[in-house]
């Protein structure tokens, strides 16, 4: 009779273990499937920025087809990578706009006189913020997917994370492509 | 990560507990002073009711109190575009689920404060002074620090533990009072005094009423300080920049005077707002925050360092200030960090944020705002009815959007509608008969206006 209760017991917690185990997994997964989703919004935002900056651009800067058309393309690559949902595709594509958008900010420093207009500021303004918002989101998205995988690697959590077939996340990384391209300017 | 630092609150709670302690104690021996036999338990039951009905007002009424008596202006995207953006951004870093409300208070002061008692319902405040005098990466640097009060639950535990600084303060007067007073009575009424008047007694008492707010007070700047180290180890980490940060507070320092504050809420300020800076020596000053000066090299060294990570703010904050961890050696292991990154591309320039502040205090006002194609903004007076204005730069055309007057049918007869556009707008229309112009404030909730000259009805819809 002690033995069933003991064995009874033993059981009830083991399985109310697992619970939590496969419940804790399950939300740091969540966290990192809205941390995702916080980029993809701030990406397709800016992919609707780009092309109201162009054109208001392109009334100023008439000799500067050959930018434009790079940033047009990175543009296309990246809304391509991005509706593919592969998270290393869209670091790579993410990096080669990165890197075309501040080659076409430097030539607008020539033209002041787009520099004036107000619409102008605004959309810059709104797409520097974008890109500030991606690369916060995606210091986010990587502290939430350090903990899932952190979780899926060790123990005892890796032993649930088995047995429902959790799999590490990739981090998001963007090569600092345009970082090194761009250049310092201090006054 | 974040998630962990709201666990880290162990060593705060102590200190909230040895006040909590005080504070009983305290209203025990004022019940022990009134009655020697129950009235040390009526006593510290009394003063836990006194704190429980004053925290709750606090709880409920405290963020609404603070906004409302300084006539705190509400920022939109629309309305100031690039600090609606800042808090944003922070608000994406810190990976919070509801955004915070935005608000401009007028004060040439440079300051701001975080209110969010509740974590649904949070709110970043700053001054006018702020926005005009800050570029870009400064205000990120202010802006994530008080983003940082919000995701440390700063605000709910610096309410609570001020309120209890206040009970405190309270009991110790009406203790104080009362044994003056009862041990003069004790010669017309035998027996009344404290504890039958033994001296032994009366010095403990004494002792107690005079400490106990010291006592308090000490303690209660003690978590203040950390906290604010805390929220600007938070904030560097949070912006990556954390010169940012650092000459933002340099600035604010030279004029963070605000003069609306209460004691309660000073804590929550990003510089303390009762003294203008330079005074860092007086003992006011440095009570609620850090030395400024102090602030500023920890600050200056993580960017040197290149990267930033709670880690390494801990390592120079115990080589700067004192040897004694801010957060749990967990988050700190936890917290890989990030390089610091690069200087933003305005950042350098402080943009003509003045006149953005004053548009949205005319918007606020009624005015209405129309931005021209030509980068011209016309400000339209509320009481102006033009449905139309040329642009005075480019003369082009600019339609104003302005409720109309329509007519509409229901139930066989035909009335005029007023459809309105904004509610947070004056509106005016001219009356049919064109001698009369009615005016409607953005608080007018009526359905029907009539025309003070021809006596037509005219019928008010809202916009949803």
């Amino acid at each position: 009779m002690t033995f069933l209760v003991i064995f009874f017991v033993v059981v009830v917690v083991l399985a109310l273990s697992v619970f939590a185990l496969y419940n804790k997994l399950v939300g740091l997964r969540n966290i990192v499937k809205n941390s995702w989703s916080q980029i993809d919004v701030q990406l397709k935002r800016r992919f609707d920025l780009i092309p109201n900056l162009v054109e208001t651009a392109k009334g100023y800067m008439k000799h500067e087809n050959e930018t434009f058309v790079k940033v047009t393309e990175a543009r296309a690559a990246a809304m391509s990578a991005i509706n593919k949902g592969d998270v290393k595709e869209v670091g790579a594509a993410t990096a080669n706009l990165d890197a075309s958008l501040a080659k076409m900010m430097l030539t607008f420093e020539n033209y002041p006189e787009l520099k004036a207009n107000q619409n102008f500021l605004a959309l810059q303004e709104e797409l520097t913020s974008t890109e500030n918002k991606i690369a916060f989101a995606r210091q986010a998205y990587n502290d939430a997917v350090m903990s899932f995988n952190n979780a899926v690697e060790m123990f005892p959590t890796n032993i649930i994370a088995s047995m429902f077939s959790f799999k590490q996340s990739d981090f998001f990384e963007i090569e600092d492509k345009s970082e090194k391209q761009a250049p310092k300017v201090n006054f | 990560m974040w998630e962990l630092i709201e666990k880290n609150k162990r060593k705060s709670l102590l200190i909230l507990f040895l006040m909590f302690v005080l504070m009983t104690a305290l209203s025990g021996a004022i019940g022990y002073s009134i009655e020697p036999n129950y009235g040390l338990y009526w006593g510290a039951a009394f003063g836990i009711l006194l704190w429980a009905v004053q925290s709750l007002v606090a709880y409920f009424l405290g963020d609404d109190i603070v906004l409302h008596f300084n006539m705190a202006v509400v920022v939109t995207p629309e309305s100031s575009p690039q600090l609606y953006n800042i808090v944003e951004e922070m608000k994406i870093a810190a990976g919070l689920d509801v955004m915070p409300e935005i608000y401009i208070v007028q004060s040439p002061g440079l300051n701001a404060f975080a209110t969010g008692i509740r974590k649904n319902k949070t709110a970043i405040c700053v001054t006018s002074g702020l926005v005009e005098n800050l570029n870009r990466d400064e205000l990120q640097g202010v802006i994530a620090h008080e983003m940082s009060h919000i995701l440390n639950r700063d605000v709910l535990f610096m309410t609570f533990a001020g309120v209890m600084l206040g009970t405190i303060t309270m009991l110790s007067n009406a203790l104080l009072k009362g044994t003056i007073f009862a041990n003069s009575d004790r010669r017309s009424r035998r027996k009344r005094g404290i504890g039958g008047g033994h001296p032994a007694v009366i010095l403990i008492l004494l002792l107690l009423a005079i400490f106990a707010p010291i006592l308090a007070r000490i303690f209660y700047f003690t978590i203040s300080k950390k906290r604010e180290y805390l929220a600007d180890a938070t904030a560097a980490r949070l912006t990556r920049y954390p010169i940012g940060l650092a000459s933002a507070l340099q600035k604010i320092a030279k004029k963070s005077s605000v003069s609306f504050v209460s004691k309660i809420t000073a804590p929550m300020f990003i510089v303390n707002p009762h003294f203008a800076g330079g005074d860092e020596d007086s003992i006011f000053s440095a009570s609620t925050h850090p030395p400024i000066y102090k602030r500023i090299a920890i600050l200056t060294q993580l960017q040197h360092g290149g990267t930033v990570s709670l880690g390494n703010y801990q390592k120079i904050y115990e080589k700067e200030v004192e040897h004694s961890p801010l957060l749990s050696n967990a988050v700190l292991k936890a917290d890989t960090g990030e390089k610091v990154r690069l200087q933003s591309e305005s950042g350098n320039k402080v943009p003509e944020q003045t006149k953005a502040v004053e548009d949205i205090i005319l918007a606020n006002a009624g005015f209405k705002i129309l931005t021209c194609e030509c980068g011209l903004k016309i400000k339209l007076p509320p009481s102006s009815v033009a449905a139309k204005v040329k642009c005075p730069r480019c003369k082009r055309e600019l339609s104003v959007e302005n409720g109309k007057l329509d007519t509409a049918s229901s139930g066989g007869e035909t009335e005029l509608v007023f459809k309105r556009m904004s509610l947070t707008a004056w509106e005016s229309f001219p009356c049919q008969c064109g001698n009369f112009t009615f005016q409607l404030s953005p608080l007018f909730r009526g359905t029907y206006v009539i025309c003070k000259r021809c006596g037509t009805k005219v019928k008010i819809e809202y916009p949803e």
